[in-house]
């Protein structure tokens, strides 16, 4: 079956739990900002673990579907409906044959998720459908979706999966996230990591999927932020010589030279993934054994 | 093995440091202990990031601890491959000397725009790392003259091809990208090329040439 997209939406991308393995040639993973949205999306309409989904920021698509489909929509609440009808979140629907499903703007949160079941047929290029759109590679053509595109659905349909429910997130625009220190925390004064610990950052409006840049107060250094380049993972937070921090998010780049005071820890990146431009986000220090502690603990508190 | 830092970053990633300076020596210790990663093939280690002195060392923390990956990274023993002997396999860029910060480059160094180009072209750099953007090269060797820090704040974009120096590093940037380097100017070379069967231009262990060419030579060669 067929999906047509009748509006694209502002950034609308197909993602999936991101490409591993090919970070030593500058290739970055990609993959969706919010997985615990993205886990949920594809449990509620049966698909296996890791399928690709369309992630929207901000504002979603009109899509036109020409045959029955079972759908759910996850992250960010934005208005769906089908035709005038309101769509439920975090529960699974059908939407009929001719009907078009509309995602509006986003009233709480910045990234909703469209799961189809089946997931999108389209390439995987090395091990992953995720767009990244620096190389040009995976989802349609390494771009965003544009008007007229056409995204292919396998046909078979199960509906023994339409109790699935899940609690629907409150999505805060002033979070607190957990960080553990370094790699590279000593190229900042006590009173610079003190900084970052204890003042109110906001998001600023160039953020995007390659990282939340942040305005505040100066994040203070021993003697600049410039380092030997080293790598770069997912949480990063890098200073720039400006002393603004910047987290490093989906589509951030492999390696880079600027220091990087703190890692955000994993299972809170969907909270930075949720804040739209003049949100405040806080910085609370934890040992990288209490964060994988928390880890286990989140692994399985997921969606269920 | 000894001597290497061990740090966190952040709850699924670590980093193995041998040093902070651009080494080849401790390059090569680098590659030896990503070498050593994949033949082992340890339980919950997804993927390794090599740089020019340190290992980044990405894992799964349900099913490794932090703890235990050190320890077991801390018993490493191995020899660095020796590449002294093999033959230098260079790859000539050309470089169409004109980019936006040259007149910055020129009060920064205290050096004449020739000069700095002079100095430029006229060492053969070895590509240490790959990373950043896809096919990014991450070169040793750039003399200490044309030192200069990157930009307090990253511009945000960069043209494909730009050739650009951040504080003691010199590289090509191969898409378009944000990025805090100084532009020196513009090779119609590419790096990466996702039409190309093999996208990647370089890898890790040639060396690249700078050659300088005229706007007119520049713009022939892109347009053909």
């Amino acid at each position: 079956m067929k999906l047509h997209i009748v509006s694209p939406g502002p950034f609308t991308t197909i993602q999936d739990g991101g490409r591993y393995g090919y970070m030593a040639s500058g290739i970055g993973t990609s993959g969706v900002m919010d997985r615990f949205a993205f886990e949920a999306a594809n449990w509620l309409v049966g698909n296996k673990h890791g399928e690709a989904v369309l992630e929207c920021t901000m504002m979603g698509p009109s899509i036109l579907f020409d045959e029955d489909c079972i759908c759910a929509v996850t992250g960010a609440d934005m208005g769906t409906t089908i035709g005038n009808r309101p769509v439920e979140p975090y529960k699974p629907f059908w939407v009929q044959q001719g009907q078009t499903l509309t995602m509006g703007f986003a009233r709480s949160g910045c990234r909703g998720y469209l799961a189809v079941q089946g997931g999108f047929l389209v390439p995987e290029v090395m091990g992953s459908r995720s767009t990244n759109l620096k190389c040009a590679l995976g989802g349609i053509e390494g771009r965003p979706l544009k008007k007229g595109d056409v995204l292919t659905v396998p046909d078979e349909h199960h509906s023994s999966i339409m109790d699935r429910r899940c609690k629907v997130p409150v999505y805060s625009q002033n979070v607190t996230v957990r960080v553990v220190l370094g790699p590279q925390a000593e190229y900042f004064t006590e009173k610079g990591i003190s900084t970052l610990l204890n003042e109110t950052y906001v998001v600023s409006n160039q953020s995007d999927r390659m990282g939340l840049r942040l305005d505040g107060t100066a994040v203070e250094t021993v003697s600049g932020s410039d380092i030997v380049s080293d790598g770069i993972t997912l949480g990063s937070i890098q200073v720039t010589s400006s002393g603004q921090p910047i987290v490093l998010m989906a589509d951030r780049q492999t390696t880079g030279g600027y220091a990087k005071i703190g890692t955000v820890c994993s299972y809170d990146i969907p909270l930075l993934a949720q804040l739209k431009p003049g949100a405040s986000v806080r910085f609370r220090a934890v040992t990288v054994e209490q964060a994988q502690r928390i880890y286990k603990l989140k692994k399985w508190r997921i969606f269920r | 093995m000894d001597a290497i830092k061990f740090c966190p970053a952040g709850d699924c990633a670590l980093i193995a440091e041998f040093g902070n300076r651009i080494d080849e020596d401790i390059n090569s210790k680098v590659h030896a202990l990503a070498r050593w990663i994949s033949e082992r093939k340890i339980p919950g280690v997804i993927e390794t990031v090599p740089t020019f002195r340190s290992l980044m060392v990405i894992y799964d923390p349900w099913r490794i601890s932090y703890r235990r990956l050190t320890g077991i990274l801390k018993k490493c023993s191995f020899e660095s491959r020796d590449t002294q002997n093999t033959q230098k396999e260079i790859i000539e860029v050309p470089c169409w000397y004109s980019g936006p910060d040259m007149d910055d480059m020129e009060k920064l160094t205290g050096l004449s725009r020739e000069e700095i180009i002079s100095i430029h072209s006229g060492t053969d750099y070895k590509i240490y790392m790959m990373g950043f953007l896809p096919g990014f090269v991450y070169l040793g060797g750039l003399d200490k003259r044309i030192h200069a820090p990157r930009l307090s704040t990253p511009r945000t974009r960069i043209e494909p091809g730009s050739v650009g120096i951040g504080g003691s590093q010199t590289g090509v940037y191969p898409v378009a990208s944000p990025g805090g380097w100084r532009i020196l100017g513009y090779t119609p070379l590419k790096f990466y090329d996702p039409e190309k069967e093999n996208p990647i231009l370089c890898r890790a262990g040639q060396y690249i040439r700078f050659v300088p060419i005229s706007r007119e030579e520049y713009e022939r060669a892109v347009t053909r």
